[in-house]
């Protein structure tokens, strides 16, 4: 299987005030495509910073980062806005969705900063995406319409429209309650089925479980790094106790 | 990137605000619809002067006395006797580039007949002076260079002194007038003028031979003005220099001493009269481009707390692949459109601004192409002007600060 993402001794320091502080100090991983991987970590431990770095957010200040052989060390800030518009999709805690703006407008955003695609295309790749998250009752809502797991599945469903090579989740369930999760976590595992490679950033050990391989980082070093059998979050949901709410 | 997505992101931008998008755009609405009124409005006065004018007689001259010292005592310009009918005579002998010639005196006094009457004011002039002043008659006749040789007493007189001396339905020709309780005949009715450029109604007039006003009325052997018509509008200034010299030569000035004339043509008073209303175009259009800088303040201010406001917005955009000049070009488009959008809002309420006002004031309506194109081009500067530091405020948030941005 080809590396989707390679990590070679990567370091990140940043300068507070007179100190220099090492948040990360020689990571070196390997991604696989079709991998689903959680990476894991107490507050302080680097996660955040990892994940800038994967993102092609931050540049690392040691060490060599390749996502799909595309060295990131050296490139421009444009070209990473490249790298990010064509190879990564971007899921976040907060969903970070354009307020007054519908569910298919929101998901067509990545789209309209690639040239290559039609307005025909785009509109076609956003329903798409829509269906696949299970939204396609949906597409004319506005977030303020829509429910907090409606609002990450349209999040999910903008990562997912440009075709990424890995798709970054960073802490995707933090604001869900836990059915709400789960829910979310079945879709990500469905999407895993589907030869997606996932990579999810999260502190809460029982969201790790549903991901086939665990990245412990600690101090700004892998502390573990093991694969596991995932729980399936659909099993998992259907043992909650049905909710009394509605 | 392409500039239609770019324009489709920012046109929904707008579009997500209305209200904040409207009330921005009200500066640059109110700023260029004041200046487009403002110069159009002065330019229909000054058309409105120019038709005025022109309705005078572009080829008139006027030699009015001048102020003269003697023995270092001013003697003011209405008490200076300087011109005399002898004036006009050389003029009309000697003057190549002039065709009519006529003195005129004035008299004010009460006009009385029966139980009306009148204060108004007697014109003394020659046979050609209808001519010169481009007076028609409507009714009756012009006097006669017999009128004018014998002193008789007779008038013609304008549409307000008919309408204020006569019965409706009544025929003034033939009737008698009292002017300072000497009767006067009338001959002739003046077509009606309306009003001059300074607003004087020129149909409350009595015009009569200027001996009869000489002699009858005045008692002087002086006249008060000299009006003469040139030849055609091209030759007015040398007419002028040629009655210049007839009576500098007449009056015995020396070299280099001062006229006791004062001769003028309409194209001075054209240019007077356009420089002071020009003069108040541009200050009044200065004053209205102040509002529209304002209102480009206005526009910088609101995209400065929109920056702000979308921080994360920003963040997310830039996290899913939007360059930083992606971001700053969508901050320009935006307040390109806000002023552009404002600024056809604007020229439109400007037309129509001083549409209405030369409607009410019956002047003629003039849009100038200039200021509209002018203001146009004002308003995307103003966009891109004032739009300028808040998007590039923008493209250089840092996108991890942005996206965790609360």
């Amino acid at each position: 299987m080809a590396a989707i993402i390679r990590i070679e001794n990567l370091k990140r320091d940043f300068q507070v005030g007179s100190e220099v502080v090492h948040a990360l100090k020689g990571v070196s991983f390997e991604i696989n495509e079709g991998e689903f991987v959680s990476i894991m970590g107490t507050s302080g431990s680097g996660k955040s910073t990892m994940l800038n770095i994967l993102g092609c957010l931050d540049k690392p200040t040691g060490g060599e980062y390749y996502i799909d052989e595309i060295a990131v060390s050296v490139r421009s800030k444009d070209e990473l806005a490249f790298v990010r518009n064509r190879k990564i999709g971007f899921v976040f805690q907060s969903y970070n969705l354009l307020a007054r703006t519908s569910a298919i407008e929101n998901v067509e955003l990545p789209l309209l900063y690639n040239h290559e695609i039609s307005a025909k295309e785009r509109h076609e790749r956003a329903v798409y995406a829509l269906e696949q998250v299970g939204l396609q009752d949906r597409m004319g809502h506005m977030p303020n319409q829509l429910s907090g797991g409606q609002q990450q599945r349209v999040a999910i469903a903008r990562a997912i429209v440009n075709n990424p090579v890995i798709l970054l989740a960073d802490e995707a369930t933090g604001n869900l309650d836990t059915r709400t999760s789960y829910e979310i976590m079945s879709l990500f595992q469905k999407l895993h089925a589907e030869g997606k490679s996932i990579v999810f950033v999260t502190h809460e050990p029982d969201i790790a479980e549903f991901t086939s391989r665990t990245i412990m980082l600690r101090d700004g070093r892998v502390m573990k790094d093991y694969s596991n059998t995932p729980k399936s979050a659909q099993a998992a949901l259907e043992a909650l106790p049905p909710s009394d709410d509605y | 990137m392409n500039v239609s997505n770019l324009i489709r992101i920012s046109y929904n931008a707008i579009l997500r605000n209305k209200t904040r998008s409207l009330l921005t755009m009200l500066g640059i609405i109110i700023g260029i619809s004041s200046v487009i009124a403002m110069v159009s409005l002065g330019q229909s006065s000054q058309q409105n002067i120019n038709e005025q004018i022109s309705t005078m007689g572009t080829n008139l001259i006027m030699v009015m006395r001048a102020n003269q010292r003697k023995g270092g005592v001013s003697m003011g310009n209405s008490n200076v006797q300087s011109l005399t009918v002898k004036d006009c005579e050389l003029i009309k002998n000697k003057c190549k580039n002039v065709s009519l010639v006529s003195p005129m005196v004035s008299a004010n006094g009460q006009i009385v007949r029966g139980n009306y009457n009148w204060s108004g004011s007697m014109q003394g002039g020659d046979i050609d002076y209808l001519q010169i002043r481009k007076y028609e008659i409507s009714k009756g006749t012009n006097f006669t260079e017999e009128d004018v040789a014998k002193y008789n007493k007779v008038c013609l007189i304008g549409q307000t002194i008919v309408e204020n001396m006569f019965a409706e339905g009544e025929n003034p020709i033939g009737q008698t007038i009292r002017f300072k309780s000497i009767p006067f005949k009338v001959i002739g009715i003046l077509e009606e003028k309306g009003e001059n450029q300074m607003g004087q109604d020129q149909d409350d007039i009595v015009i009569a031979p200027y001996s009869t006003v000489m002699k009858r009325l005045l008692a002087t052997t002086y006249i008060h003005m000299i009006y003469a018509s040139a030849k055609s509008e091209e030759v007015a200034e040398t007419a002028t220099q040629e009655i210049t010299q007839v009576l500098r030569q007449s009056h015995k000035i020396q070299n280099g001493g001062t006229d006791d004339f004062d001769v003028r043509t309409q194209a001075e008073l054209l240019s007077m009269m356009n420089s002071v209303s020009g003069f108040l175009t541009v200050l009044l259009a200065a004053i209205a481009s102040i509002s529209l800088i304002v209102g480009g303040i206005g526009i910088m201010n609101i995209m400065y707390v929109t920056v702000t406001e979308r921080t994360k917005e920003i963040g997310l955009r830039t996290a899913i692949g939007a360059r930083g000049k992606d971001i700053m070009f969508q901050f320009l488009i935006e307040s390109s459109m806000l002023s552009l959008v404002g600024g056809i809002i604007g020229i439109i309420f400007g037309l129509v601004i001083s549409y209405v006002a030369s409607a009410l004031l019956k002047w003629p309506f003039v849009i100038s192409t200039v200021s509209v194109l002018l203001s146009f081009l004002v308003c995307a500067a103003t966009g891109i002007f004032f739009g300028w530091y808040p998007a590039k405020k923008a493209a250089n948030l840092d996108p991890i600060t942005a996206l965790r941005y609360e």
